[in-house]
């Protein structure tokens, strides 16, 4: 029986379907008491007074907390990608001295109900002394918070990487070529919003946080940590979780507080986000504008790329600490050759809501203005903007290709790559050339319609490890546990199609356990598209392991010297050459001890993923509405364990590649506040902005480092949109180089049309 | 606007006798005070729809009618769309064509869809896109959301 590479539909479906999924808010204790959090209103001030007399009268009001509460609470570290000397810039669970960005947390309601906590939090009133704000991450830095740290700038970090002789390469160019490109702020928004219960049991001493998601291991470590716990007494347990993409999980400080709150109130405590609080307080990401100048020969060859780019970090630095800025300078790049490099990454602290990671962080930025870069050197050559991608791809031959700069902490390695070829077998795939020569025939008619290619490279399967445990139950049922997290990318049916396929049994039969930190000790969590690989691979070594134990023992049961004549076929133990076998149900009861066995898979590098987007427009030149006609995802996948799902996470990705590009943004007034807060001002993609995605998925080229040759697919549908609508648009409109910032809603472009042709005047 | 009022809510053929403020919102009557989370808050402004119900057949935001203002009205949530062990159309089209990923949009869309196939069986396609377009996704990409609606509406007119 083979279960890889098959369609099979979802085990975590039905409920979901029914109605009976848990997310955070449908957990209900009794004697629950509600958090809720009262956020500053200003962007940036000294904190004078919390007045909190009126509400800690409101009925049903428990507790009131400001930072005095929580002074012995640390600031929330790094998670990932430490560099030194960020650590002054880490953000308090409760504002200190002063606010940093409209919807810091200042206080907490505690109260019976969520209508008595809103009603109470409405009368805390915060006084504080406003400040000059600081908005422009590319304005020279200013102070973080002059009085109580002074000299301690608004610039923690700037990431440099660099390989090859750049001067040389400038010397010797025939063409330079400058660009200043931006993309705009936005951020994964999932339809759930955050939430948290925890809950002390008196008895046993477990605090348990219920919630959890994306990363429960690491977070129950850093909530131990901050609150002085003890290892085992607290666990972090994770039910359905509503949409990742980055941001959810991530240790927030209401996380922390949640925890606090039920050690010391002596009550299970709730805290569910409203929407207007997550588009105030959870991570945004993006904001980045990069300056290229590239050393160019006469083919379009780029000799030499030197790029200075600034992230617009917002108020603090949280749990990704450098991590958007370092993989941007890691992979702007890409795909090609690219002799010389050097990248001055500037962090930068502004006095917006803090900024993380969102699916497919610094690559979408990076590869807008790398492939918008690569669209502006074909135009000023005059050449064909796919021929000059062609020219720079690294061939397959120079595959492995070490890129001689690391990005997470590891070398970045193109572990296998056949750039040339699936460029090729997309653009055949599309018709590229009867594509390009209809929107030349519409635009010759007055229509606005234009083609954009763009190419990226991904990066997947962040190690170094994991760990999955594998269970033989008496009714012969199989039991996964794992320490990944689901998101709702369909966890529980890739790696029960992994152990499938190994124990010769329908997924129905297998159970797959995530999440929970009491049931496994270690887990990495779900993210940086490494769930499939990472623990896809450990599920079919504890799969494997599994299955030898199944057959030594069933080899026990017929009296067998070794278990060489038995082989696992559809769902039982067949003795080879005979009629005579075993259900699993038999031999896990006739077995006296438990059948288990465990898989751990390292990984030192990751695998890196690559795809060519391929977008039609056709932009209103009455509205200015761009409208997307076609879109296509070629993407090496090196190998699809589920087909569909696979299909599914492009698509998805592929229409937050489209808000991104059109149609979201966080928007601050000129003191800061945020001008999105709502779903009316912070516009996504609906069913009437996308079109149908179409998918060249591709297997020919599977990752040589991990035992299943699979890539990951969570991020590649997203990265290059922005640079291929971008490229797109600037067709449909015969403006090359029109597009160097994103989104582009309507009014912004055409405001841009205007500009160009003034500048072109 | 604390003082809180008797009500009996119809919901998926069943009535409860509930006790809540004038201000609550029929979405946390029907989490809250019926046990019936399968209906979801999304935003709490009427933009996302994740917590479509059907009031007398036709999808409303729960988020944005008070549970006082029901009355008389039959209410459906996603709990009542089964049949006891049958999988309504639309679910069952749902799971078979990857209509859903995190789900958290799921019931939502499964509701407002069920209201516009039972108000007019014979919708066409842009007009069923213009429906679904009142509801957020953020996973799918809507694509599978559409198909499966789209098979479960020739379904449900067999």
């Amino acid at each position: 029986m083979s279960a890889i590479g098959k369609s099979l539909k979802r085990l975590e479906d039905k409920p979901l379907l029914l109605g009976q999924g848990r997310f955070a808010a449908d957990y209900q204790f009794d004697r629950q008491l509600i958090m809720r959090v009262v956020r500053s209103p200003v962007a940036f001030g000294r904190i004078l007074s919390i007045d909190a007399e009126d509400a800690r009268a409101m009925p049903g009001v428990v507790a009131i907390w400001t930072a005095a509460d929580v002074a012995d609470i640390p600031l929330i570290d790094f998670r990932m990608t430490r560099i030194k000397g960020l650590e002054p810039y880490r953000q308090p669970v409760l504002a200190r001295d002063y606010v940093r960005y409209v919807g810091e947390p200042v206080a907490l309601v505690f109260a019976e109900d969520v209508y008595q906590a809103e009603d109470a939090a409405d009368l805390v009133f915060c006084d504080i002394d406003e400040g000059v704000v600081h908005l422009d991450a590319t304005a020279p830095p200013v102070e973080f918070m002059p009085e109580t740290l002074p000299g301690v700038l608004s610039e923690p970090a700037v990431i440099t990487k660099a390989y090859g002789e750049l001067d040389q390469a400038f010397a010797k160019a025939s063409h330079v070529v400058e660009l200043e490109v931006a993309v705009g702020r936005h951020t994964g928004v999932p339809m759930e919003t955050r939430g948290a219960l925890a809950v002390h049991d008196p008895n046993t001493g477990v605090l348990t946080m219920y919630g959890a998601a994306k990363v429960p291991h690491y977070n129950r470590d850093a909530i131990g940590r901050m609150l002085g716990l003890e290892k085992g007494a607290i666990e972090l347990s994770e039910g359905h979780v509503g949409g990742g993409f980055g941001i959810r999980g991530e240790l927030y400080p209401e996380d922390v507080l949640v925890c606090a709150a039920a050690l010391r109130l002596g009550r299970p405590v709730k805290w569910i986000e409203d929407r207007r609080e997550h588009l105030l307080a959870a991570n945004h990401s993006r904001d980045q504008v990069h300056r290229l100048r590239a050393a160019v020969d006469d083919r379009g060859f780029v000799l030499g790329l030197e790029d200075e780019f600034f992230t617009d970090q917002g108020a603090y630095v949280r749990t990704h600490g450098g991590t958007v800025s370092d993989l941007a300078a890691a992979l702007l790049p890409g795909p090609y050759l690219i002799p010389a490099y050097r990248v001055n990454g500037h962090i930068r602290l502004t006095n917006k809501t803090p900024s993380g990671t969102y699916r497919a962080p610094g690559r979408y930025e990076s590869t807008f203005a790398r492939e918008r870069l690569m669209d502006v050197i074909a135009h000023r050559l005059g050449l064909d903007a796919v021929e000059v991608r062609r020219v720079n791809l690294i061939p397959e031959d120079r595959m492995p290709y070490d890129r001689k700069i690391d990005a997470l902490g590891t070398e970045v390695v193109y572990d296998a790559g056949k750039y040339h070829d699936l460029l090729d077998k997309t653009l055949a795939h599309v018709g590229y050339d009867q594509l390009r020569a209809e929107a030349a025939d519409r635009r010759s008619k007055g229509e606005h319609v234009g083609i954009g290619v763009a190419l990226f490279i991904e990066k997947s399967g962040l190690g170094p490890r994991d760990l999955v445990r594998a269970r033989l139950l008496k009714d012969g049922s199989i039991e996964i546990i794992t320490g990944v997290a689901s998101i709702g990318q369909g966890v529980e049916t890739i790696v029960a199609q992994i152990c499938a396929e190994v124990l010769s049994v329908e997924i129905e039969q297998i159970c797959v356990v995530h999440g929970q930190t009491s049931r496994i000790e270690v887990g990495l969590g779900a993210f940086a598209s490494r769930v499939t690989v990472m623990t896809g691979s450990a599920a079919q070594i504890a799969s494997r392991a599994l299955r030898d134990k199944i057959l030594a023992a069933a080899a026990t049961l017929l009296r067998k010297d070794s278990a060489e004549d038995l082989t696992l076929v559809d769902g039982m133990v067949r003795l080879r050459d005979s009629n005579t076998t075993l259900q699993l149900r038999e031999i896990a009861d006739q077995t006296p001890d438990i059948i288990e066995a465990e898989g751990w898979f390292h990984a030192d590098h990751m695998n890196y993923p690559y795809g060519v987007h391929v977008a039609k427009v056709h932009v209103d030149d009455q509205t200015w509405g761009v409208k997307i006609e076609r879109y296509v995802v070629g993407y090496e996948v090196g190998r699809a364990i589920n087909p569909v799902l696979v299909h599914g996470q492009i698509a998805g990705a592929a229409v937050q590649g489209i808000g991104g590009a059109l149609l979201e943004e966080f928007v601050y007034d000129e003191s800061g506040q945020p001008l999105a807060t709502s779903f009316a001002d912070y516009l996504m993609p609906t069913s009437n902005e996308t079109c149908q995605i179409e998918m060249f998925l591709r297997e020919d080229c599977p990752s040589p480092q991990n035992p299943l040759g699979v890539r990951g697919a969570g991020e590649g549908g997203l990265t290059a949109v922005g640079a291929a609508i971008g490229a797109a648009v600037d067709d449909a409109l015969q403006s090359p180089g029109l597009v160097d910032c994103l989104p582009i809603g309507p009014s912004k472009l055409h405001a841009m049309v205007h500009q160009y042709s003034r500048n072109r005047d | 606007m604390t003082d809180k009022v008797n009500i009996a809510l119809r919901v998926n053929g069943k009535s409860y006798a509930i006790a809540v403020e004038p201000r609550r919102s029929l979405a946390d009557a029907l989490r809250e005070d019926c046990g019936l989370t399968g209906t979801h808050l999304g935003c709490e402004h009427g933009v996302c729809g994740a917590c479509t119900v059907l009031v007398d057949g036709k999808p409303v935001r729960a988020c944005l009618m008070f549970a006082v203002q029901v009355g008389e009205t039959e209410v459906r949530t996603v709990e009542g769309l089964a049949k006891g062990e049958v999988l309504h159309p639309l679910q069952k089209q749902f799971w078979e064509n990857h209509g859903l990923q995190c789900g958290f949009c799921t019931p939502g869309f499964l509701m407002l869809a069920a209201g516009a196939l039972e108000a007019d069986p014979d919708i066409s396609d842009d007009e069923l896109r213009e429906v679904l377009s009142s509801n957020l996704c953020r996973c799918t990409g809507y694509q599978n959301i559409i198909k499966a609606v789209k098979l479960a509406a020739a379904e449900m007119r067999k």
